[in-house]
């Protein structure tokens, strides 16, 4: 089917019913429970896990197939969304060109920082993205403030903006062909209650699309090309081929693919920051890839979910919630607990939560959650020991 | 495994049935039903603490939560009433607003914008929250003001001190309780005309970002007009740890005042520095030179140790005033947590009080009547005596207090000491001064979502 083996059509269906489904798959807790502070099924929360994902499948072209490793990947959303914005400002608020000309002009900011980055490999290519980041973030926080509105942030002002192509009482927030995007409406059942929202489904369906677009690349004498130069560049160069114009390929796929998401991003929410730039974002979209399982076509999904979830809702727990939840045990246990999971756990500690998962994960299982999903697959399955031993993974599937 | 097969027909087929199915109820908008978001039922209502409770900022976020938690319990009728028996208005009877007991989240927006958003979105669609308030840093405040615009709820901003919140940036479902870069300069130039004379020649270090230059800009002007001349500025970038190479040139600049436009810890070290480099001890033509620091907060003044004894400043509130609202709130924050109040703290305590108040004045929920009610509305008792929330900006009127750091502290708490508190007529402007985004600035009309 549309030209993909059986194997990677099944996958495709899974993301496209794991995008989907979402609303019901993050809400299983109905609202009256003292659990249904765990779902995560409500609109911008879902968004920021498709647009995240589709960051990470972008980066897993890049990280996952040649091994580079950008530690700068969220300058690119950054520049993706000040564009969006400036479409918003310049043109209209329909996101049919404020999408396509983020990932425009930052393809044309990867060719560049790409074209410089690239005469260096591993450590040293790692570190020239990094600065090129903090250079957009530094620039964009302070000098650049007239264009990106600095520590203020850039939104759009309907009344001082030109705006030439919106229409006399046309929308003002974002929309598709005049359809507001924050539509939504709500389904209650029984004591669960789900919502679909218009902008949700128009990033389910970018990422469905993405990550088609993903294993095609990946399945491609492009993509061999680009696992060859991971298991051995000098080896490509001294069967005389020129390694560089498929690595900067790879690059600029990679961050149109972050400017992609950055647009959605400001599709989704009218506003833009240079924080969303920071060096520490970078590092969180690396760590995303880890966790999920690097080289792996599903695994940065995962990663980036279980971040972005850990991130949201583990942060959000607060000590009144933990009594409710650990209520019936003993007093003086109850209070132990919340003590030590609020202090260490959950909370504003949900960082140190996140560390010791990235360390576990790491240590025993190198191929992340995909590779977690596998082993407890094999240890139901018990049919034949599997072909690989674990430990060992294969770079791209 | 199953042994599905997929045919293209088959495919299209439930592709079609699916997609149309999903994409249904996008069409029926279930909104209208409340005539506003997130409409109060039952007998609680939600508002949402809105805070940094980690990063740079992070010791003011907590002191602000530690004020809302105590005004959320005034409020629901627990403690000791606090500003209650105090404020001019008295419609709060303890019996939390509208007969709805209070409840609240808190949220931590990491002093990042984006975060801040996503948290108070957060709040907005999954608590069904019916106001925010809090945050400290004034990026943080615009970006949450204006999703608090869009998604029809009221935002109170906390800490937030740029022209801008309540300036060119200006929303009408957004107040701003706290004062603004504009009455810092205005209010600290007659004082440091007074102690310094009006031959005094400024080298500004600003940090690098809006507020750094509002403020700068509001202390420049305001200098300036008194006969002051400006000598340099200099741009600092934000978080820079060593300011030392930024200090060196101004020794030998002829400026003998030094302003410091840097807040929480850039602040902390960059006038520690200062001081080492020996700028207090310094004579230029035969006068001492000093340090000005536009915005104090106690938290700085106590990072900053003895680095600040003499150093004027500005502030919103602190807690050594003598009013009878100022001593009630201080007070109650000090049976509770063993510790004076911050002005952060104080402005998102009597911002929550203010938020009650003006729902039962107006006897509904509606953000529209909220507005309707805090617009042009005055009031007096919570500390920083008469006070008006201006209905052209939403920004609070009322004095602004000049300090300095206290020569001989007696305890930790004991950093500042009051200088002068100038009168509000001193520190007004007009509604379309050009610092606040002049002529153009407006406040849109106010929205009550859904």
């Amino acid at each position: 089917m549309l030209g993909l083996n059986k194997k990677d059509f099944s996958l495709l269906l899974f993301v496209a019913f794991l995008a989907i489904a979402a609303p019901f798959l993050l809400n299983p807790f109905p609202a009256s429970s003292s659990l249904s502070f765990l779902n995560a099924g409500y609109p911008a929360l879902m968004q920021l896990f498709a647009i995240f994902a589709i960051v990470l499948i972008g980066f897993n072209i890049l990280f996952g197939l040649t091994g580079y490793l950008s530690f700068g990947h969220a300058a690119f959303i950054g520049i993706g969304s000040y564009t969006a914005m400036w479409m918003y400002k310049l043109l209209n608020f329909n996101v049919i060109i404020a999408i396509p000309m983020a990932m425009l002009v930052t393809g044309i900011f990867a060719l560049l920082i790409g074209w410089i980055s690239l005469r260096r490999t591993g450590i040293y290519f790692s570190i020239l993205t990094l600065a090129f980041a903090e250079m957009a973030y530094r620039l964009s926080y302070s000098v650049l403030t007239p264009i990106t509105g600095g520590e203020t942030n850039l939104s759009p002002d309907p009344v001082n903006d030109p705006m030439v192509l919106k229409s006399e009482g046309g929308l003002t927030v974002p929309h598709l062909f005049g359809f507001d995007l924050n539509a939504k409406t709500t389904w209650e059942v029984g004591s669960w209650s789900f919502t679909f929202e218009a902008g949700y489904y128009l990033c389910a369906l970018i990422l469905i699309i993405s990550f088609y677009i993903a294993i095609r690349i990946f399945r491609s004498p492009f993509g061999m090309m680009l696992r060859a130069i991971k298991s051995n560049n000098q080896r490509m160069s001294y069967t005389g081929l020129n390694t560089k114009p498929y690595m900067l390929a790879a690059f600029v796929i990679s961050g149109v693919y972050a400017g992609l998401a950055g647009g959605l991003l400001v599709a989704m929410d009218a506003q833009a920051g240079a924080e969303r730039m920071f060096w520490t974002e970078s590092g969180t979209i690396v760590i995303m890839a880890i966790l999920g399982g690097v080289g792996t076509l599903l695994g940065p999904i995962l990663g980036a979910g279980a971040i972005k979830y850990m991130e949201k809702i583990l942060s959000s727990i607060s000590e009144s919630q933990l009594h409710t939840w650990l209520g019936i045990l003993p007093d003086w246990l109850e209070d132990a607990m919340v003590y030590i999971l609020a202090n260490f756990f959950v909370g504003h500690a949900w960082h140190l939560t996140l560390g010791l998962v990235f360390m576990l994960v790491v240590i025993f299982v190198p191929g992340g959650l995909v590779e977690l999903g596998q082993r407890i697959g094999n240890r139901f399955r018990r049919k034949k020991p599997d072909t690989a031993p674990s430990g060992e993974t294969t770079p791209a599937e | 495994m199953s042994r599905s097969r997929f045919t293209r027909r088959g495919v299209l087929k439930t592709g079609a049935i699916g997609g149309a199915g999903l994409a249904l109820p996008t069409y029926l908008r279930a909104d209208g039903h409340s005539g506003f978001t997130n409409a109060p039922t039952g007998d609680t209502v939600k508002i949402g603490f809105n805070v940094p409770q980690t990063g740079p900022y992070a010791e003011e976020g907590l002191d602000e939560l530690r004020a809302q938690e105590l005004a959320v319990e005034h409020i629901n009728g627990e403690g000791d009433g606090g500003m209650l028996a105090t404020f001019s208005e008295q419609n709060l009877d303890g019996t939390g607003i509208l007969g709805k007991k209070v409840e609240f989240v808190t949220g931590d927006t990491q002093t990042k914008s984006d975060v801040a958003r996503a948290s108070a979105q957060q709040m907005i669609e999954r608590e069904g929250v019916i106001m925010v308030n809090g945050g400290s840093s004034s990026g943080v405040a615009v970006a949450v003001q204006a999703l608090c615009q869009e998604a029809g709820v009221i935002f109170m901003a906390g800490l937030t001190h740029s022209n801008d919140t309540t300036g060119k940036d200006r929303k009408a479902n957004g107040f701003r309780h706290f004062f603004n870069s504009y009455m810092s300069g205005a209010a600290l130039a007659p004082v440091l005309e007074g102690a310094y004379g009006n031959q005094r020649r400024a080298y500004h270090l600003t940090a690098d970002y809006n507020w750094g230059y509002t403020t700068q800009e509001a202390v420049q002007t305001s200098t300036e007009a008194m006969g002051w001349e400006t000598v340099e500025t200099v741009l600092t970038p934000v978080g820079a740890g060593d300011f030392n190479s930024y200090i060196t040139p101004v020794l030998n600049s002829g400026a003998d005042v030094l302003v410091l436009n840097h807040y929480g810890g850039d602040m902390v070290n960059s006038l520690s520095q200062a001081i080492q480099a020996g700028i207090r001890d310094r004579m230029v033509d035969g006068t001492q030179m000093e340090i000005v620091v536009p915005l104090y907060s106690e938290l700085m003044a106590a990072g900053a140790g003895s680095n600040i004894e003499g150093v004027f400043g500005s502030m919103n509130w602190n807690w050594q005033l003598e009013d009878a609202g100022t001593a009630a709130f201080t007070r109650s924050f000090g049976e509770k947590y063993g510790r004076p109040p911050s002005n952060a703290a104080h402005t998102c305590y009597v911002q929550t009080l203010l938020y009650a108040d003006a729902v039962t004045r107006a006897g509904s929920f509606n953000p529209c009547a909220v507005v309707e009610a805090l617009e042009d509305f005055e009031f007096d008792g919570m500390g920083n005596g008469a006070t008006t929330y201006r209905g052209a900006d939403h920004q609070c009127f009322k004095d602004v207090l000049v300090v300095k750091g206290k020569e001989n502290p007696t305890n930790q708490y004991d950093t500042l000491e009051i200088v002068e508190v100038t009168p509000r007529a001193q520190v007004e402007y007009a509604a379309d001064h050009p610092s606040f985004g002049g002529a153009d600035a407006t406040l849109g009309s106010c929205n009550p979502g859904a």
